[in-house]
Parts: C-alpha cells; structure tokens; sequence
C-alpha cells in the first residue's frame, strides 16, 4: 500500500508530535531549533520525559551512548535521533 | 567490634537493601544500581514496588545524562542487579540497609526495627531522616551502634555530598562502613552532629517555610522569591522550587519533627504549606506545587 501522496515525511510528523507536545508540557510555542535547556524553558531534569515521550511515541529505545543531553536539546536534534534510531528512515 | 577492625581497609562486596520505595529509596536504589552493587528495594505496597523498576530504569538514563555522578555508562561498569521484595525477612545477604521511609518517627521507628530484626548484628543500618535525630531512632534498634544517618539530597543520583550523622552510640566500624559504601557510591560525605534537622534541614526547613509565609501574606509571588534567592545571591534553585523537589508533604513532615523537638514556632508549617499539602499539589512529584510542572506528573 503506497502512502497517499500528501503524507507527511515521517520526520516531519515526529517534527509536529514533539513541537505539540513541548507546547502541551510548557504552554509555549518552541521553535524547532531552540535550546529547551539552555533557554532555561525546561530544566536538565525534564530530559527523562522527553526520553520517555520519544521511547513511547515513536517505538525506540535510547540508551548506551544516545543518552547524551545534547540529542535532547532542540527538537530538531531529537527528530534526528528517533529517524537514526527508526533505522535511517528518509533522513 | 572494636575499632581496630574497622580501621583495616578491606574490600567490600557491598550489596545494599533500600527499605521504602518512595521518590528517595528509588533515587538512592538508582545511585547504587548506576554504581554497580546490587539492590533489594522493598516495600509495603505493591503498586508503587511495581512502578519503582521503570521509575529506576528512567532515573538510570536521567543520571547517565546529566553527568559522570549518578550513572557510569561508557565506563565498563555494569548496572547491578535490581530485585524487590514486600518481605522484610527476606532481604538475602546484604552489607547494609538503608531505611528511607516516610519522615514519621513511629514508621520509621517501625522499619528499623523490623529491618534490625532481619540481619545479623554489625550490619550497617542506615537512616535517610530529613531531620529526626539519630540517637532517637536508635531506641528502636538492639545494636545502636550499627545505625546513623545519612542525608541524602533529591535526586540522590545527581548530588555528590551527603550528610553523614554520627549519632552518640553509633559505632566506629558503622562510620567506617559507611565511609566505604558512600565511596562505592561515588559519594562525599560531610560528617555532622546529631541534632534536630542536622544542618541543611534546620536551616532550609525554615527558611521554606519563611519562604512560603511572604507568598501567604501576599509580599512576593512564588516567582519572585525564587528569583531573588537566583539572581540575587547566585543559589541555583530558589527555596520554594527547592521545597517542590523535596516534596512538600516532605516539608512538612520535617518541619513538625523539628518543631517538636526544638519547641521553636519559627518550625510551625504555615497554613499556604498545609493547603498545598491538603490539595495534593506536593511539588514536582504530583506535577504542581509552588509552580507548574506540567501538570501530567
């Protein structure tokens, strides 16, 4: 079954999911590339959620070296870390 | 015992039973599993014993995240082995207990000497009270020289120095026991005296309560009494969003035990600490307290 062909690429619906729910957690619109802890928006502690949103949202698992602060960073460095971990993905 | 023997520096193969699976006895299982020594997590409910193996395996990630201190992966050390248990009596082999149940006198009175009763003498016992003094505790133990405290800060696997609290019998081989395990852990301990509250939670209990009194009597905001402890004097959290990382029914526990043994009304929790504690708004644990977390967790 091919996909219709105004689906969103798959980064870019993890893109939205993450951006909604960093808006849901903050009540803040964030940017894809801002720095959610240097910002101060989020404290370093919020990094265990975001783990755990990635991990039940997208089906991955993060662990070993991936568990470093700056894949969680902005949001665009966490849709790159979910394509890698999805396997490559399109990205 | 003497003190002879616990001055010889032997190798230790620590393995530690954490008594209470709570925000701090699944914190200091975290730190010790991150560190390699196996751990037996008990406690009396089932459901939260339940949630505690993903809240370590979460907190195992948090601590390899943010830094060298809590978790060691990249270093070759493995994560010990997490088992749990609802009984007591079946602790297994363990080189030390470490009680961290609610701040009551009387449940942690309650467990300490149940947990006495279930390892041999010379086992070091050790108390994470917030404030209730070490020598009191001992009343509930046969061998008082095995137990003291240790004050662990939340979240125990981020934070390096711990309190360590000497009470009067406490016993050189319990110190030096002690000092071997909070080196496994990669901890420092800083050793203090056996008063109520010790040294932080004197201070900090009272001045969260002060704290929380100017948000009651409209001086301040929350906001802005936390930022002038942050910008003003360079502290990295203020006093009330320390207060909801402590955990305010915490807070409040504290504050009455130091209230009640120093008689001093500067301890009497204040009415706006109470109403939170009554919503259930205890900090960043239920999501809300001073401030927002969110509101999912």
């Amino acid at each position: 079954m091919s996909a219709p062909v105004h689906a969103p690429r798959p980064d870019e619906a993890v893109t939205r999911d993450l951006l909604a729910f960093l808006q849901r957690r903050t009540r803040t619109q964030v940017a894809a590339d801002v720095d959610l802890f240097g910002s101060g928006l989020v404290s370093s502690m919020f990094a265990l959620e975001l783990v755990v949103h990635l991990e039940t949202a997208f089906g991955v698992e993060v662990c070993g070296p991936d568990l470093r602060l700056d894949n969680f960073r902005t949001v665009e460095a966490m849709t790159a870390l979910v394509s890698r971990l999805r396997g490559g993905g399109d990205g | 015992m003497t003190a002879q023997a616990a001055a010889a520096p032997r190798p230790v193969a620590h393995r530690l039973a954490v008594l209470g699976a709570g925000v701090m006895g699944t914190g200091i299982a975290t730190l010790a599993l991150g560190h390699g020594l196996p751990v037996v997590l008990v406690d009396v409910d089932r459901a939260v014993l339940a949630q505690a193996r993903d809240r370590v395996a979460g907190q195992l990630k948090l601590a390899t995240m943010l830094g060298p201190s809590g978790g060691r992966a990249g270093t070759g050390v493995g994560t010990g082995e997490l088992a749990t248990t609802m009984d007591l009596r079946r602790l297994g082999r363990v080189s030390a207990v470490v009680e961290s149940v609610t701040e009551r006198p009387e449940v942690k009175a309650g467990v300490l000497a149940a947990a006495s009763a279930a390892v041999p003498g010379g086992t070091l016992l050790v108390s994470n009270t917030s404030a209730i003094p070490i020598d009191e505790l001992a009343e509930s133990v046969p061998h008082p020289a095995d137990l003291l405290g240790v004050h662990f800060m939340n979240p125990p696997y981020l934070i390096r120095t711990v309190e360590l609290v000497r009470g009067r019998r406490t016993g050189d081989p319990a110190v030096a026991a002690a000092l071997s395990l909070l080196s496994a852990l990669g901890r420092e301990a800083v050793i203090v005296g056996d008063r109520p509250g010790f040294v932080v939670n004197r201070i900090l209990q009272r001045m969260v309560n002060e704290a929380a009194r100017v948000v009651e009597e409209g001086v301040a905001t929350a906001d802005a009494v936390d930022a002038v402890f942050t910008g003003c004097l360079g502290h990295r959290t203020g006093p009330l969003g320390t207060a909801d990382i402590i955990g305010l029914d915490n807070v409040v526990d504290s504050l009455t035990v130091l209230l009640d043994r120093t008689g001093d009304e500067g301890y009497r929790p204040c009415a706006l600490l109470l109403e939170k504690v009554a919503a259930g708004e205890l900090g960043r644990k239920t999501g809300r307290g001073f401030f927002e977390y969110g509101g999912a967790r």
